[in-house]
């Protein structure tokens, strides 16, 4: 019973970031009618800008955190609209999927390049002692990030469906058309998407890299689990996301403790095909597709 | 004009030759840059250290050393050009590489030659090619491994353990000689737990291992793999003690598992820790002084490298590659009469290392001799 509340425990903790960084695809998908391929690498990056905070303007760790989360929303948020995906778009969606995958290897190799190939060490946001849960050791830091990010997630539901801005959003990403006609702001919407994405991807950073170790490479795992798990659960719905990073989290760890730890890479592709063949729209998702 | 070229050819070549007499060249191959930059580091920065102090000793068959770098770019076939580079611009020895996967590939290079090389790569597959050029600096995997055995059985009297490993060259290896080791002893091992290169999340194996209670758990993975685990280990509160073959306590595993790697136990070959050793306390301090920061264990490697190819060259007498080997394998040298080989140390007749060994334990953010290891 104590190993099998730890696994799904961890499961969960771990699938809940993934959900950041899936729900992140579901909203460019919807602002840019794209796939961001970059979105594990936008994951990357924010803990890299934390230690550059921290290491070269010898920023304290919290401070760090509000400079890295500050410099994504600029780099990762609005700078890759400006200078990526505006001028692309209107080429076509796939010239910016392209596009993005140049980005991924772009920041990927700028990052190893500037702070070596070697994993760096990251702090915690919490603390990684276990404390006792029913009789199981659990872990503070488990039960910490799975708070976190389902708060994240229920905040970012209520700012889309309770304020003018977040309905002006949805609008936006409904028919753009309309939403202009009736007084909407949607290029600065698209904006905002843009931006709720970056802090997400950031935030999903401070979470995961105090286990995963900062690395140039670790997009590469979270953007393809990510993606997966948008689709999984719906490309076109944050619930979606929710619940495809959650179920893959919760999957790998059940799968590798109690089935088979050497295929444990393959569960979220077996689980992508199912749901394809099955569901394609998703476990969430809705055919037509065009809602936030 | 003919005659003047030729007049200046004879005179710069008399003068070359006569520089060459009086000087020892020395090719120093090493991963100063890529993902073995730490290692490849510290060895050539062990390597200056020694190469002043021989100077200083009036050089080796008292010819002045000299010690030109070669980087290998962490490329196995960068450093195989590396060496036959350091060996056609005259060096009488190679010292490095470090990583295996590129001693593998170079040392072949300086067997054509019968050039010796002093190698920090620990695979057992270096010192089995039947190679009589390449020479440990410290003991390969398959006799560290073992080295644990009596940690286990009459330290910990543990009678069920647990295996942690990568599921790579390097990690089969290791779990199959401690394994095997472990059967010798009568040990039970009760978990055995893979897990894959670059693996991020180990809160399944953890839990497994948990499950299974052993009375210990050995690990044996890559750096960044061993931090991941010790982080996981410490989230889940595994009570066991983890002890490892040299990586779980390298500085790098500290410090990027910071506070998790507290308590971890690991036998190595050599550390600079051991300040109760007075060569290599004295090692230590000057490095320090030198360079500002710690050695690491690949900084000894290289010092004894380079120090071993003067205490031998100076008993054969004569730069002679295969009078060299012939001389090294199979002898052993005792640090009371050759201090700055820092232990008693012997290489047998594949080229491998033995001497005596620590144990350390990770305390307060380093590690700290817990015991010595008789050679073995």
């Amino acid at each position: 019973m104590s190993q099998f509340l730890q696994v799904l425990l961890s499961g969960l903790a771990t699938g809940s970031i993934y959900a950041l960084a899936a729900i992140g695809f579901a909203l460019v998908w919807q602002a840019a009618q794209t796939v961001n391929f970059a979105q594990g690498e936008f994951v990357m990056v924010p803990a890299f800008f934390v230690l550059i905070g921290m290491g070269f303007f010898g920023m304290p760790f919290w401070l760090a955190l509000a400079f890295g989360l500050a410099l994504s929303m600029l780099v990762l948020g609005y700078a890759f609209k400006k200078l990526i995906v505006e001028p692309i778009l209107p080429h076509g969606g796939i010239t910016l999927i392209i596009a993005t995958m140049a980005l991924a290897i772009l920041l990927k190799e700028t990052v190893k390049e500037s702070y070596s190939a070697e994993a760096q060490p990251f702090p915690a946001l919490f603390s990684n002692a276990p404390m006792n849960f029913f009789g199981a050791a659990v872990s503070i830091q488990d039960i910490l990030n799975l708070i976190v990010s389902l708060s994240i997630v229920v905040v970012l539901t209520l700012f889309l469906n309770r304020t003018r801005t977040g309905r002006s959003m949805q609008a936006a990403a409904q028919n753009p058309a309309v939403a202009e006609i009736l007084g909407v702001n949607v290029k600065r919407m698209v904006l905002y998407t843009f931006l709720i994405n970056a802090a997400l991807a950031s935030l999903a950073a401070f979470l995961i890299t105090p286990v995963y170790l900062a690395k140039f490479s670790n997009g590469e795992t979270i953007g393809l689990i990510a993606f997966i798990a948008a689709i999984v659960g719906g490309f076109n719905q944050i619930r979606g996301a929710l619940v495809g990073g959650l179920l893959i989290g919760v999957l790998d760890n059940l799968t590798a403790t109690y089935v088979t730890a050497q295929y444990r890479a393959a569960l979220p592709l077996v689980l992508l095909i199912m749901i394809i063949l099955v569901r394609p729209q998703g476990i969430m998702g809705t055919s037509e597709g065009r809602s936030v | 004009m003919k005659k003047s070229l030729a007049a200046i050819t004879a005179v710069l070549l008399a003068a070359g030759s006569a520089y060459a007499q009086d000087t020892v060249k020395l090719g120093m191959v090493a991963e100063l840059s890529g993902a073995g930059a730490p290692a490849g580091t510290n060895w050539r920065d062990g390597v200056k250290i020694a190469v002043e102090e021989i100077n200083a000793a009036g050089g080796i068959l008292k010819k002045k050393v000299e010690v030109t770098d070669y980087d290998t770019q962490t490329d196995p076939q960068v450093s195989r050009a590396m060496v036959q580079k350091a060996i056609d611009a005259g060096a009488f020895a190679i010292l490095g590489t470090v990583y295996s996967g590129s001693t593998l590939v170079n040392m072949l290079v300086a067997q054509q030659n019968s050039t010796p090389q002093f190698v920090g790569s620990e695979a057992p597959t270096v010192v089995q090619k039947g190679n009589p050029f390449v020479y440990r600096t410290s003991s390969g995997a398959q006799k560290g491994i073992p080295a644990l055995t009596p940690y286990f059985k009459d330290t910990l009297k543990a009678k069920k353990v647990g295996v942690a490993w990568v599921n790579n060259e390097f990690g089969k290896g290791g779990r199959n000689v401690f394994v095997e080791e472990m059967k010798k002893a009568g040990i039970e091992v009760i978990a055995d737990v893979a897990s894959e290169q670059a693996q991020t999340d180990y809160a399944s194996d953890v839990a497994k291992l948990k499950q299974a209670n052993p009375e210990a758990v050995f690990v044996y993975m890559n750096q960044e793999e061993s931090a991941r685990f010790l982080i996981e280990a410490k989230k889940q509160a595994l009570p066991m003690p983890l002890i490892g073959e040299v990586t779980l306590t390298e500085a790098k595993v500290i410090e990027l598992a910071g506070g998790a790697a507290e308590g971890a136990i690991a036998h190595v070959g050599v550390t600079a820790t051991a300040t109760d050793v007075p060569g290599i306390g004295a090692f230590a301090k000057k490095f320090e002084e030198t360079f500002k920061r710690k050695p690491t264990h690949d900084a000894i490697k290289g010092y004894v490298g380079a120090w071993a190819t003067k205490y031998v060259a100076d008993m054969v007498g004569k730069l002679d590659g295969e009078a060299f080997s012939k001389k090294i394998l199979g002898l052993c040298l005792k640090a009371a009469d050759h201090p700055k080989i820092l232990l008693d140390t012997c290489w047998d007749k594949t080229g491998e290392m033995s001497r005596p060994s620590f144990m350390v334990q990770v305390k307060n953010g380093a590690p700290v001799v817990i015991g010595t290891v008789p050679a073995n």
